[in-house]
């Protein structure tokens, strides 16, 4: 029997999003699942009841009876409590949950004995990206708020010169390069102003500039990446710099827009009031961390208001104010964690906790709570393999257990080298003794001479040691004709033979090996 | 005719030359100078050894038909060949030297004049390096031919192991040793042919054997130490006839040839004995775990959204791989990194240590179309760029872009340093098809979510995209 996926209507007050739009209905019948809609759900973001029907999906006059018979619960807000009270024992839900701000519901749906998926604690590796609901909001609340910028500030983004007059472009501070404040530059820069952003992640420069916007760094040496790509909390030396620096942006620009979040810390308070004051008169701040207390001073979650001339917007729904993008987006990240959950597209999900996409998501497996995972695997720092090395013998007494082990591997060397060298000479002849000499100081002579050859001249280095190698031509070129006279028992024409054959050959290779080193390193130009 | 003592002197004129080659070799302005000193130390070295006193008049025609003969083949091969068949070549030219050790050293161990004046330890000890150069020539020759094969897929490029390969060596061994002091004590040149000729046969078959053991990927390894073999080779002619020339040259290659396939062991992550002992894999006595096998789905790409992706991007990294020289793209791979250039793209090229089949492989492939040498970057230059990077271009390269070497400590190749590519923004991965690379070992790569797989042959879609790109 395949699962019911259920779509309730969002209940909290001005939310205008619905968690499925009928695009994403057919690709979830396609999984073998039944979808069912609550009637009226996608009304606010314009997806009438009859294009859901039309989709495969079945429409639910009441929210009762449809909580009732779901399997699986889509939506965007958390629950509140009176759908919680609405659920099933055993129901599987996914939606924002917020676990770390609503330890409450998280005991409520506990006692469901729900398994739940909080969408606001994907996994932020690079597998989990399709379903990385964060990223897709953020990026719609960033391009809202420049709109909402743009609706209240007086004046042109764009410079323009027209027969009324010069028109001065609009300068946009943005304050946080996540991805909302990437999509407020793009929205920006877009309609034409003149963009800045600042970030305390030095590494993010470069995204800002790829963004068409100026980077307005802080001249503080502190690095402030947190774990998994955030920004952390910084010191007071550097918050002081900060200060300074968004002080002069606050008297130069028109427009602020403030993303700075740090994760469960209150919003860092970055523009004071002060700097309010000194805006210029008709200046818009759009203050996007306003839902956990703002970035300004003077911010008022939710709504707007002008002090000093200034129109600061607070308002918390930035991604339901572009209702019907954002639960499209919406409804495809959830639509690829279902494809991850129901691997087998027959219509059942698998909760799989052993997957680490799935594992981080999953805040309450069948009532017992799992939040918060085990921290991310990192990529960039595997782990050591520990199975193959063997363990090394520490030496007596001191030091690190692999400096003595090289010492020690160095004297054996150094001694069996030794004893080499006594036994040759011992029992050698001079003259052997002698080209053992040369022998030994000409491999010095190759080890030292090719230690710093770069990779790229490998080849043609190999090519041309090859020609060199013909010298053993010089052996086949002593015997074909040597000085002396022909002894009765001597085989010369077997030795003048093979002795020929041998220097055709290296000839081949002589001229050969050089032609081709020279013809290889014609190539190498700058 | 020069006398003994101006020709010593020619001859350290000679080593100095070569000394100065494979020192001027060490980087691409002095590179061509290098290998002129190579030409003229040679020159000098052979013009030395026919005028001095150890070549009577009488020789002087046969040697110069031997080596016009030898010379008018070796230049037109050197004119010929294809920067791809570059490997091939180079092994078939090592082979030549080997053979020629061995004839030599037969062609000395017959001559009585050579051989009589020699008593006791002196004797001995000629007679023992006549042995180990022919033994040394002979592995050289043999092996050199199997890895020229393997070069120009005549032969399987995997590993042939046969059951107690190991068994089989030591078994060679032993004879060889037991040979050798039968060779030594023999009293006639007649009586020492028997144990010279079977060690021959011997040498020859340790040689296809420890090449066909080892796989293809590890080719580059053994090009190299076959290179250095053949450099041993010649020392050991060297001590044999008394040439100290012969004996420095000899052991410059030697030991160069050696250092180079230390380098590429390093940049392999492997042990050298492991890649001569050859089998990759099975030395680590548990096979890639099961376990570890990365699953999902693979994103295909058409060559037109390949041009579009390019476009849209601002840094590009092309990371080419034996399947380049195979499909003989670089050509193509050239005239798109031009077009690119042209739009104000930053493109660059990220060389691993052993991509191809042989050191340095990629960059003569590039060189010959023409990429500046200045936007080839090797792995260690350009690995902490990727993150920064828009799209990163594999072509057909497997196992040195394979994230599990980092990831996976089970996996057989864990350790070996890879290119970074999986970190940049989009990877485009052109491939024939899902087979894994030579060292066997599927490619996590191919499943992440910020990789494209465009599957074909390198050089057409390569063209395809060009003109997707010039449209």
């Amino acid at each position: 029997m395949p699962q019911l996926i259920a779509v309730p209507r969002e209940t909290a007050a001005g939310e205008k999003r619905v968690a499925t739009v009928p695009e994403v209905v057919e690709k979830l019948i396609k999984l073998g699942f039944r979808v069912a809609v609550e009637s009226g759900a996608g009304d606010a973001a314009n997806f009438a009841d009859d294009t859901y029907r039309a989709a495969g999906a079945e429409i639910i006059e009441d929210a009762p009876r449809l909580w009732a018979a779901a399997d699986i619960v889509f939506k965007v807000r958390a629950p509140s409590m009176s759908e919680v009270a609405a659920m099933r024992q055993g129901q599987t839900l996914v939606s924002f949950i917020w676990p770390a701000q609503n330890p409450e519901l998280m005991q409520a749906l506990a006692e469901r004995k729900a398994t739940v998926l909080a969408m606001d604690s994907v996994p932020r590796i690079s597998r989990a990206q399709k379903l990385d609901a964060l990223s897709s909001m953020a990026n719609i609340a960033g391009y809202r708020a420049v709109i909402e910028a743009a609706h209240h500030f007086g004046r042109f983004f764009t410079g323009q010169i027209t027969a009324a007059g010069k028109v001065p472009p609009a300068k946009v501070f943005v304050i946080g390069a996540g991805v909302a404040g990437l999509a407020a530059i793009g929205t920006a820069s877009g309609l034409g102003a003149i963009v800045r952003a600042n970030d305390t992640r030095p590494e993010v420069a470069d995204q800002v500039k790829s963004m068409g916007a100026e980077f307005v760094g802080v001249e503080y040496q502190e690095e402030g990446s947190g774990v998994g790509g955030y920004a952390k909390v910084m010191s007071q030396g550097f918050l002081k710099a900060q200060a300074a620096v968004f002080a002069k942006q606050a008297k130069e620009v028109d427009i602020i827009i403030t993303t700075a979040l740090i994760p469960g810390k209150p919003a860092p308070k970055l523009i004071s009031a002060e700097m309010v004051r000194s805006m210029k008169p008709g200046s818009v701040i759009v203050d996007m961390a306003a839902e956990q207390g703002g970035n300004c001073e003077l911010t008022s979650p939710g709504e707007v208001v002008v002090r000093h001339g200034v129109t600061i917007i607070g308002y918390t729904d930035l991604p339901s104010r572009l209702a019907r993008q954002s639960s499209t987006l919406y409804a495809t990240n959830l639509l690829r964690l279902t494809e991850e959950l129901c691997k087998t597209k027959d219509g059942t999900i698998n909760v799989n906790m052993e997957d680490e996409v799935i594992r981080g998501t999953t805040v309450i497996k069948q009532g017992a709570i799992t939040w918060p995972p085990p921290p991310p695997k990192v990529s960039a720092a595997p782990p050591k393999p520990a199975a193959a090395k063997p363990p090394v013998p520490v030496a007596k007494g001191h030091g690190a257990a692999s400096a003595p082990a090289s010492a020690k591997a160095t004297a054996i060397v150094f001694l069996v080298g030794a004893v080499l060298f006594w036994f040759i000479g011992a029992y050698a002849p001079a003259t052997f003794l002698a080209h053992f000499t040369v022998f030994v100081l000409a491999c010095f002579i190759g080890y030292m001479v090719i230690w710093n050859v770069t990779p790229a001249l490998h080849t043609p280095l190999m090519s041309v040691t090859n020609a060199i190698s013909s010298i053993i031509a010089i052996g086949a070129l002593v015997q074909v004709a040597p000085p002396i006279t022909d002894s009765a028992d001597r085989p010369t024409q077997w030795i003048v033979g093979v002795a020929l054959v041998s220097i055709a050959l290296v000839a081949i290779n002589m001229f050969g090996g050089f032609a081709v080193t020279q013809r290889m390193l014609q190539m190498f130009r700058k | 005719m020069m006398s003994e003592t101006l020709s010593t002197a020619a001859y350290v004129g000679a080593t100095i030359l070569f000394i100065l080659s494979l020192g001027g070799l060490s980087n691409p302005e002095s590179s061509r100078r290098g290998n002129l000193y190579g030409m003229i130390g040679m020159a000098i070295a052979v013009l030395a050894t026919v005028l001095g006193p150890q070549v009577t008049k009488a020789g002087y025609p046969w040697i110069l038909g031997a080596m016009v003969i030898g010379a008018a083949i070796g230049l037109y091969a050197a004119r010929v060949v294809k920067m791809t068949q570059m490997p091939e070549l180079v092994a078939l030219m090592h082979s030549l030297v080997g053979l020629a050790a061995v004839l030599i050293g037969y062609a000395n161990y017959i001559d009585p004049v050579e051989t009589a004046h020699f008593q006791g330890a002196e004797k001995t000890i000629h007679e023992l390096e006549i042995y180990i150069g022919v033994l040394i020539g002979a592995v050289t020759f043999s092996g050199s031919l199997i890895a020229f094969g393997k070069l120009s897929a005549r032969i399987t490029g995997k590993p042939v192991l046969i059951p107690g390969r190991h068994w089989f060596n030591l078994a060679g061994l032993l004879l060889v040793l037991y040979f050798g002091g039968v060779f030594i004590h023999t009293q006639s040149i007649a009586e020492g042919m028997t144990p010279l000729m079977v060690m021959t046969v011997i040498a020859l078959a340790f040689g296809v054997h420890m090449v066909m053991a080892i796989g293809g990927a590890d080719m580059p390894v053994v090009v190299s130490m076959l290179n250095s073999y053949s450099g041993w080779a010649a020392a050991a002619t060297g001590f044999m006839l008394n040439n100290d020339l012969l004996i420095v040259t000899g052991a410059l290659v030697g030991s160069s040839g050696a250092i180079l396939s230390y380098i590429m062991c390093r940049a392999m992550n492997r042990n050298f004995i492991s890649v001569i002992a050859g089998g990759f894999g099975t030395g680590g006595g548990t096979p890639a775990a099961a376990g570890a096998q990365p699953a999902g789905e693979v994103h295909p790409i058409s060559a037109p959204e390949t041009a579009e992706l390019l476009r849209a991007a601002k840094n590009v990294i092309i990371v080419p791989g034996y399947g380049m020289a195979v499909a003989q793209a670089q050509h193509t791979v050239y005239e798109i990194t031009k077009q690119l250039r042209d739009m104000g793209l930053n493109v660059r090229f990220g060389i691993h240590p052993v991509a191809g089949r042989m050191p340095g492989h990629m960059n003569v492939l590039l060189a010959e179309a023409r990429v500046p040498y200045d936007i080839v970057f090797e792995m260690d230059e350009i690995n902490s760029d990727f993150p920064n990077t828009d799209v990163a271009m594999v072509i057909g390269a497997n196992d040195i872009v394979n994230p599990a070497a980092q990831e996976d400590p089970s996996s057989p190749i864990a350790g070996m340093p890879v290119l970074e590519v999986w970190k940049a923004k989009n990877v485009v991965v052109m491939k024939r098809s899902m087979a894994s690379g030579y060292a066997g070992v599927d490619n996590p790569l191919f499943y992440k979510d910020n990789t494209r797989m465009l599957f074909g042959d390198a050089k057409k879609m390569l063209d395809e995209v060009l003109v997707a790109l010039k449209a």
